[in-house]
């Protein structure tokens, strides 16, 4: 069973939603012992990294979610919530987060050119560079997915398996054995974004 | 790259998409649920949804439906339409929608883009102004178009994004219904102030006007329409083809 965590960030019903498109089970649930038993953890989220890390950490289940990665449950962080499993984050002050991928969260006014809006938002093409990662196994290079974003994932390069072009290479996906964050939103970029959830669903089984 | 964004827009009415709808292949052409799959399927990049209803009864049927949209339809859904209060934000993206859109709301009450933004994010608040052109200037207009506010409509756009509406619909009253093209003018007077998204609405009659629309104007992020796309007079798979031939890059 997938278990996507509630902390009190965001709306969940499109992201649960999605799970159910593809026929697959997936509870919404802010409960410890239910993230404990989860086969894999969605890590959802949307608003301020500061706000939503204070959220995680002082619920208890930001230690839930860091413990059962560290056991080898499957992770996917999706938007903020691929941000909080960073380092830290440098939106409005500097505030830690889960530590499960190296590198910290950065505005993306650090490196994209000037003309270019803020926050970037809409569909791009995916590059996936050198690694093909599992969670994009049913994807074909330049799949367009759904991004809403001013902050980015910096000093991460080991972990990168997506970028996406705009006027810089931003960091779309990272990966770190079995944890895994999305920038954009897969329950937002149609079949696409089925695709990435379908194979995130279908982690560790023989397919 | 970002490509340009194609937006169907569907007026709902006490549970039914309105503005007559003629579709060919479609068993229930004004369900809302059925009509916004077949653009998704067929190549939407968003969907909004307006709820044109007056009655609370067909407020809470509004609710329902975008329920059903947002467990079938998996692309970002905005919502306008009766947005008044920080509670009509809450009432709509706990059914599914990703952004909401503020229009009179706002002019009654400017503070409703700042709270919103504040409690949502910048991203969430897409603010849609109704523009005309009076005695030489751009007015806004409230009210579904009807009521003049004697509010400058650059400033009143300026003003709204500094509050953190994170894009900015405008839709020209001057161009809209003709067919004869989006207002470029008015158009590109708002993209030369604002940094955040502009979403081009009114006047597109033809897939043309909307190759057009991102030729002249590369500036501007997407195209709304509803009647052409209602009356399959242009077909968003078709015009996203026509778009990526002229070099216009689009989602396919």
């Amino acid at each position: 069973m997938i278990v996507i965590v509630d902390y009190g960030v965001g709306n969940l019903f499109s992201l649960q939603s999605s799970f159910q498109a593809i026929g697959v089970k997936a509870v919404v649930s802010g409960e410890r012992e239910i993230i404990e038993r989860a086969e894999k953890i969605v890590l959802p989220g949307v608003g301020a990294f500061g706000d939503a890390a204070h959220k995680l950490f002082s619920s208890g289940l930001g230690e839930v979610v860091v413990r059962q990665a560290k056991k080898g449950v499957p992770v996917l962080g999706i938007c903020l919530g691929m941000q909080l499993l960073f380092e830290k984050s440098y939106e409005y002050g500097e505030h830690n987060g889960l530590g499960l991928i190296k590198g910290e969260i950065r505005p993306i006014s650090d490196v994209i050119p000037a003309g270019y809006k803020i926050p970037h938002i809409g569909w791009n093409g995916l590059n996936f560079g050198e690694r093909k990662s599992d969670l994009f196994k049913y994807l074909a290079e330049g799949e367009h997915v759904y991004f809403v974003h001013s902050f980015y994932g910096a000093n991460c390069e080991k972990s990168v398996i997506a970028t996406a072009e705009y006027g810089a290479k931003l960091t779309a996906a990272v990966q770190e054995g079995n944890v895994y964050g999305c920038q954009f939103h897969p329950e937002k970029s149609g079949e696409t974004g089925l695709k990435i959830l379908r194979a995130f669903a279908e982690r560790g089984e023989q397919v | 790259m970002i490509t340009k964004r194609i937006i169907p827009c569907l007026d709902v009415k006490n549970g039914r998409v309105v503005k007559g709808v003629n579709f060919q292949g479609l068993a229930d052409v004004s369900s809302p649920v059925a009509l916004g799959k077949y653009y998704s399927d067929n190549g939407a990049d968003e969907l909004v949804f307006y709820d044109i209803t007056a009655s609370s009864d067909g407020r809470a049927l509004f609710t329902d439906i975008l329920r059903e949209v947002a467990s079938t339809i998996f692309i970002p859904l905005t919502v306008g339409g009766g947005i008044n209060t920080l509670d009509d934000f809450d009432r709509v993206l706990k059914c599914g929608a990703d952004k909401v859109s503020v229009n009179s709301g706002a002019i009654k009450n400017p503070s409703l883009i700042y709270e919103g933004a504040k409690r949502y994010g910048d991203q969430c608040v897409v603010l849609s102004v109704d523009v005309k052109r009076v005695d030489g200037e751009f007015r806004v207009f409230a009210k579904g178009g009807r009521e003049d506010t004697g509010m400058n409509a650059l400033e009143w756009i300026k003003r709204g994004v500094d509050n953190g509406a994170g894009e900015i619909v405008l839709n020209s009253i001057d161009t809209d219904g003709v067919k004869g093209g989006f207002d470029l003018a008015m158009l590109q007077a708002v993209c030369e102030i604002v940094s955040v998204p502009v979403i081009a609405s009114g006047g597109a009659g033809c897939a043309e006007h909307f190759v057009e629309l991102f030729k002249k104007l590369p500036k501007v992020d997407a195209g709304l329409a509803a009647s052409i796309f209602h009356f399959g007079e242009v077909k968003i798979n078709e015009l996203k083809g026509l778009l990526k031939e002229n070099g216009v890059n689009v989602r396919i």
